[in-house]
């Protein structure tokens, strides 16, 4: 018989992977809050996953949701400013690459999400397809062409 | 692994470090989050003793489990997942007064345990046993006899051993006060070496 890890297994294992795909889609300054909703609405249906599920992708499921919902809440709350007010741990909190982080912000959501979802969360295309809905062919082509997009604006020649 | 893919995949992981320390105040939050939406079916931390480092578990209803490292608290967790409930988190605060108590017991400042505790994990005639285990004073022992006897089945005392040796709550719940009627320490959870030791605490506080 399969029995289910507690919780926190989930938390400790797959934490760090779903701060960076939270980082790469709802935004460095939105990340937590869209990590936090996701682990808090994951406790709360774990008891009804089935035993066996793909972990990964049910949690990156619902990160999806998550950081769509923080993102349009910050947008309502967001008001115009004539300066940007000084903070220096939000920018020492700041992503270590700010480039690249710049670069990916600044691609088209899907593309961005299919991106984030591959390379962040390391999941299928398959996987993929089913959270932004279309097919795998699709979405392996929104990562291609994002990834297209990152080496046209970012030094990628030091990745290898 | 694919040769017709063009350049090699970039690795933007290296882009989105992620720190401990980071992860440690979100869990914080999520702990808290969880506690107050009544979530956390299970919360859990551990503490160092004189018995080696103990598991401590509990429900919102109380202190549900006790366990010994010779145990392996990653399986006594997996386990309380099937038995109980897998929304379990390392969540510190719940088991603060539990912490507390303990730690005052092992210096011997403290007699009698003054927490809630919850028994679902012992039905029938284990949970009247554990039930009478509390009688027993500090410092005191009985036999397993005497604790059948006083469960209403004077004749079960393996069963009563079986009790005991099977306790969720060792420690808070004083099973390590009965002994074999040669006054030897007989069956422990904890093992014998812890068994002795507990019963030498109390002898010299």
């Amino acid at each position: 018989m399969i029995t289910k890890p507690p919780f926190e297994t989930l938390v400790t294992q797959h934490g760090p992977m779903v701060l960076r795909v939270c980082r790469a889609t709802a935004g460095w300054a939105d990340a937590d809050d869209a990590w936090s909703e996701t682990f808090l609405a994951a406790l709360r249906a774990y008891p009804d996953l089935p035993a066996g599920a793909n972990v990964e992708a049910w949690l990156v499921t619902i990160a999806h949701r998550k950081a769509i919902d923080v993102t349009r809440a910050a947008a309502r709350r967001a008001v115009p400013v004539a300066e940007l007010p000084e903070n220096p741990a939000a920018a020492q909190a700041g992503p270590a690459d700010l480039d690249l982080h710049a670069a990916l912000a600044a691609l088209p959501r899907k593309q961005r999400e299919a991106v984030a979802y591959h390379y962040l969360a390391g999941l299928p295309y398959r996987e993929i397809a089913a959270i932004l809905g279309g097919t795998a062919e699709a979405a392996r082509r929104a990562a291609a062409d994002g990834i297209a997009k990152l080496r046209h604006s970012y030094p990628l020649g030091e990745f290898r | 692994m694919n040769a017709n893919a063009g350049p090699r995949p970039p690795d933007l992981r290296g882009a989105y470090p992620v720190s401990e320390t980071e992860l440690r105040a979100l869990h914080a939050q999520l702990a808290a989050r969880a506690e107050s939406a009544g979530l956390l079916d299970l919360a859990y931390r551990t503490i160092d003793s004189p018995v080696g480092a103990l598991l401590l578990v509990a429900t919102p209803a109380g202190l549900v489990r006790v366990a010994f490292a010779s145990e392996d608290h990653d399986h006594v967790l997996a386990a309380l997942a099937g038995q109980i409930s897998p929304r379990i988190l390392n969540a510190p605060q719940r088991l603060d007064d539990v912490a507390r108590e303990l730690d005052e017991y092992f210096t011997g400042a403290r007699r009698h345990f003054d927490l809630p505790l919850d028994f679902q994990l012992s039905t029938g005639f284990r949970r009247a046993v554990l039930g009478q285990l509390p009688a027993i004073g500090y410092g005191q022992t009985a036999s397993y006899a005497q604790v059948a006897a006083a469960a209403g089945h004077p004749r079960a005392f393996r069963a009563a051993g079986t009790a005991c040796a099977l306790n969720p709550l060792p420690v808070v719940v004083p099973c390590h006060r009965v002994v074999k009627s040669d006054g030897s320490p007989g069956r422990y959870r904890g093992g014998p070496a812890a068994k002795q030791l507990l019963l030498n605490l109390e002898a010299a506080a």
